[in-house]
C-alpha cells in the first residue's frame, strides 16, 4: 500500500497533531489540524483508564465518552477522515483492551477499511507484540512504537523489532501534558535512536509552545503536540475549529522552518 | 478439569510472566525497564537466604505469625442444624485477621518493601481501596523510615475515614483521587501515573496478586505463607489436608496465598468467593469471573467487567475491598484450568455471614471475609461431620462496622 506515513517525514520535519475522538466536533477539527498544516494526525481511541495521560487528555477521554463514543464512532470519524483527506497520515493512539477487544484481527480489518496508516498502543509491550502487531503487520498499518528516557541501548533493539512508520519518543519520563525535558537532553536521546534505525523519530509529551516545537524540529524528524490542542477543545467547543488552525499554524511554521 | 491438565500447578507463570493466555506484562515503556529490573532484583532475592531470613523474622516478631488455626466449634454446629443427618463439615478458620495491621496485607508490604530497599529504591507509593493495604503499606514504611505516599479514591476516602487517619497517624501521605468514579480502579491509575514520572527513585507497593509480571508471582509468593502454615497446622491438628480451601477474592491475593501450596493437593478442593453485590444479574457486583471477560488492565491480562468496546464498568460491593473490576492473573488461569471452583456472595449474604460470625464465634470479621462465610455456610451442610473446610478469615471488622451499621439501619 502506498505509505502516507513515511512520504510525511520525508519532506523535512514533521508537526504531528493529536486530538481525542469524540471530544466535541472531531471532523471539524481534524479539518482545522489539516487546514493549519499537520502532518500526521493522531486520533485518541478514548478509555476509562488512561493511565499514561495526565489531566488534559485524562478529561478529554472522559468527555468522550461521556458523549457516549463508541469503537464504532471512532472508525467512522477516521473512514470519513480518509475520504476528506486522502494524503493526509491517520494514526490511532489508545490502549491495549479497546484495541483488542473484539480480536486483534478485526481491528486490523477495521482500521485498514478506515484507511487508518498505523496505531500507537500505550500499554503494549514489545513482548506482549503477539496480541496486537502480527495482525496489524498482516494489513500494512504500522505498529508505532514508543522509546522513552529509560529506553536504554540493550532494550533499543527489542522496542524497534516489529515497529514501522515512526519511532515515537516520550521525551519525559512521565504522562502526557506535564512538564517538558531539556533540549540537551533530547538531542542526545535522538541522537542515540538513530544510531539504531532509520525510521523517522518524532518527539512529544511536554511539547506546547512554537519555540519548543521549533527547537525540536532542528533535531528530530516530527513533533507531537497533544495537550495544547485538547485544552482549546475543552475551552472553546464548537468554536474550538479556528483556534485549532490558528495554533496548528504557528506550530507548523515553527516545525517547517526549523532548519 | 479439562484434558489438558498440567502435572503441576505451581510451576507458573512461564518466564515471560504468562499464566496461560494471562497476566504478561502490559505497561508504558517508560515503566518496562524497571518491571525488568524488579523481575531480575526478585531472583536474586529469591536465591538469597539473608532475604529470607529478614522475611521471616519481621512475620514472626513483627507481624505476629504464624496465625492461628482455630476449629470454630459453634458455627460448624449451627451450620449443622440445617444439614442432614451425618453432614455437616467442621469449619476451621486460618486466622489471618490477628495479623498486626489486622489483615492479610501486610505480609506482602513486608516482602516488597524489602525488595524496594535491595533496589536502592527511597520513596514508596501504593494504591488502596478499603484502606486496608494503605494502612499496612505506611505501616511498613513508618517502620523502614521511607516516605509513603498512598493514593485513594475520594469516594474511598469518605467511605474509610478511620483508616485515612491511621494512615495520616503512620506518617504517610493520602492523595484522594477524583478521576473516574473515585474508586480503587481510579487509585491505581493515579499510582501508575506517579511512577511513570518517579521511576528513578520510586517504588511501588501493589497491594494485589495483580499488575504487570513479576508482581502477580511475588505477590502470591509473599503470601503464600498463609497456606504453608495452613497447611501444616491442619495436618498437625486434624492428621489429614482438609476437604475444602475457601477464601474471598476482590484481587485474590489472600486467595492464592491460601490456595497455592494445596494446588498440587487433588483431593483438596478449592472455593474462591467473588462479590455478588446486589446480584450477578445486573451491572451492580464486582464478579470478574463470574460476569466479565479476558482482556488487558493493569499491568495484566485477565478476566474484566468490561462493555462491549472493552470500557472497564465499575464494580459493585458493600465491601471497598473486593470492589475492583478485575481479578488477580493467576485465578483467571486457574478458574480456565477447573482447579479452582469460583462462587460469589452478595452484599446481603456477606451481612447476614458477617453477624452470624460475630454471635457464634465472637469474632468482628471484615466484609470481605465476610463473603467466604457466606460461601462456607453454604457448602458445610452438604458436606459429611468427618470432613473439614478451611477459611482464611483474612481481616477483622473493626474497620467496617460503620458500613454494617449503615446497612443494617442502625445509628452510632
Amino acid at each position: 500500500m502506498t505509505n502516507r506515513l513515511s512520504t510525511a517525514f520525508s519532506n523535512g520535519p514533521a508537526l504531528v497533531a493529536f486530538i481525542t475522538a469524540g471530544d466535541g466536533d472531531t471532523d471539524a477539527n481534524l479539518d482545522a489540524l489539516v487546514a493549519g498544516g499537520a502532518n500526521v494526525i493522531e486520533l485518541g481511541m478514548p478509555f476509562t483508564d488512561p493511565m499514561a495521560d495526565g489531566p488534559a487528555i485524562q478529561a478529554a477521554n472522559i468527555r468522550a465518552l461521556g458523549n457516549g463514543t463508541k469503537t464504532a464512532d471512532v472508525l467512522t470519524i477516521a473512514t470519513d477522515f480518509r475520504t476528506r483527506h486522502p494524503e493526509v497520515p491517520l494514526v490511532l493512539m489508545g490502549y491495549a483492551n479497546p484495541m483488542i477487544r473484539r480480536g486483534p484481527e478485526w481491528f486490523a480489518d477495521a482500521l485498514e477499511a478506515a484507511g487508518v496508516d498505523g496505531v500507537i498502543c500505550v500499554d503494549l509491550a514489545p513482548e506482549e507484540d503477539e496480541d496486537l502487531g502480527p495482525a496489524l503487520r498482516a494489513k500494512g498499518i504500522a505498529p508505532i512504537r514508543l522509546s522513552t528516557p529509560t529506553t536504554d541501548d540493550a532494550r533499543l533493539p527489542q522496542v524497534l523489532d516489529g515497529s514501522a512508520g515512526f519511532l515515537y519518543y516520550v521525551s519525559v519520563a512521565g504522562i502526557t501534558g506535564k512538564q517538558s525535558a531539556a533540549i540537551d537532553s533530547i538531542e542526545a536521546n535522538v541522537r542515540r535512536i538513530k544510531q539504531h534505525t532509520d525510521l523517522p523519530v518524532a518527539v512529544g509529551f511536554g511539547v506546547r509552545e512554537p519555540d519548543q516545537a521549533r527547537e525540536i524540529a532542528r533535531i528530530a524528524d516530527g513533533v507531537v503536540v497533544g495537550s495544547a490542542f485538547i485544552d482549546l477543545v475543552e475551552k472553546y467547543g464548537s468554536d474550538a475549529p479556528q483556534h485549532l488552525q490558528a495554533l496548528t499554524a504557528k506550530l507548523a511554521d515553527a516545525v517547517h522552518n526549523a532548519r | 478439569m479439562t484434558e489438558n491438565t498440567p502435572n503441576s500447578f505451581r510451576n507458573q507463570p512461564d518466564d515471560r510472566g504468562h499464566f496461560g493466555q494471562f497476566g504478561g506484562r502490559y505497561v508504558a515503556e517508560t515503566l518496562m525497564p524497571l518491571v525488568l529490573d524488579l523481575e531480575k532484583e526478585y531472583r536474586k532475592a529469591q536465591g538469597d537466604s539473608a532475604f529470607k531470613a529478614e522475611f521471616d523474622d519481621l512475620l514472626e516478631h513483627y507481624v505476629g505469625r504464624p496465625s492461628p488455626l482455630y476449629f470454630a466449634p459453634r458455627i460448624t454446629e449451627e451450620l449443622a442444624k440445617t444439614a442432614p443427618q451425618g453432614m455437616g463439615a467442621q469449619v476451621w478458620f486460618k486466622r489471618d485477621e490477628l495479623n498486626h495491621t489486622g489483615a492479610h496485607k501486610i505480609n506482602n508490604c513486608i516482602g516488597q518493601i524489602l525488595l524496594a530497599m535491595r533496589m536502592g529504591k527511597t520513596r514508596i507509593i501504593a494504591e488502596t481501596g478499603a484502606g486496608q493495604h494503605g494502612v499496612a503499606t505506611a505501616t511498613v514504611c513508618a517502620r523502614f523510615g521511607l516516605p509513603c505516599v498512598v493514593y485513594m479514591g475520594q469516594e474511598d476516602v469518605r467511605r474509610q475515614s478511620p483508616n485515612v487517619f491511621r494512615m495520616k497517624l503512620l506518617g504517610a501521605e493520602i492523595v484522594p483521587v477524583t478521576a473516574g468514579r473515585g474508586t480503587l480502579k481510579d487509585a491505581m491509575n493515579e499510582a501508575l501515573r506517579d511512577w511513570v514520572a518517579n521511576v528513578h527513585d520510586t517504588f511501588y507497593i501493589i497491594g494485589t496478586a495483580a499488575g504487570p509480571h513479576p508482581y502477580p508471582e511475588l505477590v502470591r509468593d509473599f503470601q503464600s505463607v498463609i497456606g504453608k502454615e495452613a497447611r501444616a497446622q491442619m495436618l498437625e491438628r486434624t492428621g489429614k489436608l482438609p476437604d475444602l480451601a475457601v477464601a474471598c477474592i476482590g484481587g485474590g491475593s489472600n486467595a492464592i496465598g491460601l490456595f497455592h501450596p494445596f494446588l498440587d493437593d487433588p483431593e483438596v478442593k478449592l472455593l474462591g468467593v467473588e462479590a455478588a453485590g446486589k446480584g450477578l444479574h445486573g451491572d451492580e457486583h464486582a464478579a470478574s469471573l463470574a460476569g466479565g471477560f479476558p482482556g488487558v488492565l493493569h499491568g495484566n491480562k485477565t478476566y474484566l467487567l468490561q462493555d462491549e468496546d472493552g470500557q472497564i464498568t465499575e464494580g459493585h460491593s458493600i465491601s471497598a475491598g473486593l470492589d475492583y473490576p478485575g481479578i488477580g492473573p493467576e485465578h483467571a488461569w486457574l478458574k480456565e484450568t477447573g482447579r479452582v471452583e469460583y462462587t460469589s456472595s452478595t452484599d446481603d449474604e456477606a451481612l447476614e455471614a458477617f453477624q452470624l460470625l460475630c454471635r457464634t464465634e465472637g469474632i468482628i470479621p471484615a466484609l470481605e471475609p465476610s463473603h467466604a462465610i457466606a460461601a462456607v455456610a453454604k457448602v458445610a451442610p452438604t458436606m459429611r461431620k468427618d470432613q473439614t473446610i478451611l477459611m482464611n478469615l483474612c481481616g477483622r471488622g473493626d474497620k467496617d462496622i460503620f458500613t454494617v451499621a449503615e446497612a443494617l439501619g442502625v445509628e452510632i
